[in-house]
């Protein structure tokens, strides 16, 4: 047994009153879990503590917060742990998740948030036809790749921790995308482009995404959010061709055709090539093109006048010493029909060398 | 000590004073950079996002370029590069058939990736602490920057996902900057987002969420009281220094508080110069800081 200090942010929008710290000690095992530390406070000293959860297993989602700043599931993490994450001299500091409203304590409004964009993006399947007379039926093979966003348990912790929807409230978000590629990954659904397009139209769609790792970092169940939107862009840009709202088509274009012709970033390109669809003549003729490559001139005005950016700089770009071989990768690569792609969730890390670790199961 | 050195595309491009500055600071801390020159661009996440096997590909190129280098492992100075390279080093490093495979698109120019042992591409901040050690640089100090109060922005790629980015052995990686602000003598300022995203990924998406997040932790630094940040990332330099004029905007206040590239910090308290260093070229003046150099260097 040990003492642990629980430092819990507690509020309650009926007594008028503002949000204020309150400290609970409880004397438990270290290998118990935050929650079981606050169902205890809430047992022993204060029945009105008000936290939702069911399993107590990381199963059913339920019971979300911010343990020391990080999204967690409460039931998921160690006392131990906790103290260990601690920056306030071994207290553990509980809050409700973050990006939405608190009702009460620990609760947040999950249907204000999450479950409004889970439904924004059509959460269930759209097949086409007479429905068969039993279930549909679909190769097992052809459902792999959906499985890591599957499985989800929609416990909302990605959503707190999503530094875009931090600044973008607007912002579909990781658990609602993840969400949409498991219908779009489905060879079942009919759907496929109609959703892609409609991600790539909300301008708080799929390129809102700021690449932050964090929704990687915090879900318990390593769906990788952030990896399934990736794939939802990759789609969208490599098979579908759709040119969305927010420049992610063009970018994508311009940033890889840059690297094939000089191997290296050619920055003063990257900006009216990502503008204009991918190409610098479109950047110049189409006017919102034009209007975005005028808007961002006092960045680049700025970049000139500080000496970072030469007049050079901008014209020329030097060809790495060995270009051909580059783009002799990029043609091997991209002239075959199908797309390699090695997710480490569904093959595991295979250990292969030597015959060690024989334990672990082959690929 | 000897390293494969990978400076990345932006430092020799947008922020020239990043590569300018790792070549003055490396020989005063006996850094010897080998510098892989036919090296292509990381991809920065956006390859990867376009095509896998080509951006594993193309970073297995680089390391087997830096493995060439002999008793030396890599180092690079972006952290964009550091997080784009080490999310293929773990997919070639899991499944020796894929690295197979992605070792035979580059037989055709004689090189190959092979996993290994203790060989390692780093952030010259990590391989500072992990390899060259604070009381060896402390040591080296020739003008501690006492006084200078300096928020350390580590940005995402050098702190997420924990899981590829060698956290297991090195727990602490995501707290060096803090640690190397104070030994050389500089005071590390804590504020809400110094482990936060400086928005530059969706710069030209999303303009509004990118400056949003750019500006709001450039205020939530100089509210607690800044002199000025550092940063191991020259896009996240792009973002905080170059957009900072915009950024302002979009959080509706002033702002104007100079960042840093980590290796001009080194510089700094190595006894360098603020305009050997590239300073000038800052979209922010760095004129406080250079006073506040001036002042020690009287003192
Ligand atoms: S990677 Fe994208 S979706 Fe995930 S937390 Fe960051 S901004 Fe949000
Ligand atoms: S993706 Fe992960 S963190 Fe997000 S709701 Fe699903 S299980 Fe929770
Ligand atoms: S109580 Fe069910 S996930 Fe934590």
């Amino acid at each position: 047994m040990a003492d642990f200090t629980l430092k819990l942010r507690r509020y309650d929008p009926d007594s008028g009153e503002a949000a204020y710290w309150q400290d609970f000690d409880v004397d438990m095992p270290p290998e118990r879990s935050v929650l079981d530390g606050i169902l205890k406070a809430r047992a022993d000293e204060d029945g009105s503590i008000a936290i939702r959860c069911s399993c107590r297993a990381a199963i059913c989602g339920s019971c979300g917060v911010r343990v020391n700043g990080q999204s967690v599931l409460a039931c998921n993490t160690k006392l131990s742990d906790a103290v260990r994450g601690s920056k306030q001299d071994g207290a553990i500091v509980v809050e409700p998740m973050g990006n939405m409203p608190v009702i009460k304590d620990l609760i947040v409004d999950m249907d204000a948030v999450h479950w409004k964009k889970v439904h924004r993006v059509v959460p269930w399947l759209l097949p086409e036809g007479e429905p068969p007379e039993r279930e549909y039926i679909v190769d097992a093979e052809a459902m792999i790749d959906v499985t890591q966003s599957m499985a989800c348990i929609q416990c909302g912790v990605c959503v707190s921790a999503c530094l875009s929807m931090e600044v973008d409230p607007e912002f579909i978000g990781p658990a609602a995308l993840a969400k949409a590629y498991r219908f779009v990954g489905d060879p079942r659904d009919a759907h496929t482009e109609e959703r892609l397009n409609d991600l790539a139209e909300d301008e708080h769609g799929m390129y809102d995404c700021t690449h932050c790792f964090a929704c990687i970092e915090v879900c318990p169940k390593d769906v990788a959010p952030m990896n399934q939107i990736m794939r939802l862009r990759r789609l969208a840009t490599a098979d579908y061709g759709i040119k969305d709202s927010n420049n992610g088509y063009g970018h994508e274009k311009a940033f890889v055709d840059i690297i094939r012709r000089w191997g290296t970033l050619h920055e003063a390109q990257l900006l009216p090539r990502s503008f204009g669809q991918g190409s610098l003549v479109q950047s110049q003729v189409q006017p919102a093109a034009l209007k975005q490559l005028i808007d961002s001139a006092p960045t680049a005005a700025r970049g000139l006048k500080s000496g970072k950016v030469s007049p050079w700089k901008v014209l020329f770009h030097k060809k790495l010493a060995d270009q051909d071989q580059v783009r002799r990768i990029y043609d091997e690569i991209e002239g075959k029909d199908d797309r390699l792609e090695l997710n480490l969730y569904i093959v595991g890390e295979s250990e292969d060398d030597e015959g060690e670790d024989e334990e672990e199961g082959t690929e | 000590m000897r390293v494969a050195y990978w400076p990345g595309c932006v430092s020799r491009g947008f922020t020239p004073e990043l590569h300018g500055s790792t070549a003055k600071v490396a020989p005063l801390l006996d850094i010897e950079l080998v510098e892989l020159e036919r090296a292509n661009c990381c991809g920065a996440g956006v390859v990867a996002e376009h095509n896998q096997e080509l951006v594993d590909t193309l970073n297995a190129r680089t390391f087997a370029m830096a493995q060439q280098v002999e008793g030396a492992g890599m180092m690079n100075i972006c952290s964009t590069c550091q997080g784009a390279q080490s999310e293929c080093q773990q997919r070639l490093d899991a499944d020796g058939a894929y690295r197979e495979h992605i070792n035979s698109h580059l037989e055709p120019e004689g090189l190959r990736y092979e996993k290994g042992g203790e060989w390692e591409n780093k952030n010259l901040f990590w391989l500072l602490v992990e390899d060259i050690g604070l009381d060896a640089l402390k040591e080296k100090v020739k003008r501690p920057l006492t006084g200078l109060r300096v928020a350390p922005f580590y940005g995402c790629y050098v702190v997420r996902p924990t899981s590829r980015l060698g956290y297991d052995r090195y727990p602490d990686r995501d707290r060096y900057l803090d640690w190397i602000i104070d030994a050389v003598g500089a005071e590390p300022v804590a504020y809400a987002g110094s482990h936060k995203c400086c928005g530059f990924p969706i710069i030209t998406m999303n303009k509004t969420t990118s400056l949003r997040q750019a500006g709001r932790h450039l205020a939530d630094a100089i509210d607690a009281g800044a002199d000025c940040l550092v940063t191991p990332c020259p896009l996240c330099h792009l973002n905080l220094d170059m957009q900072q004029p915009d950024a302002s905007k979009f959080v509706e206040r002033e702002l104007g508080v100079p960042v840093l590239h980590f290796p001009q910090l080194l510089g700094l308290a190595l006894g360098l110069e603020p305009k050997e260093l590239g300073m000038g070229k800052h979209v922010v003046k760095t004129t406080e800081v250079d006073a506040k150099i001036r002042e020690l260097a009287a003192a």
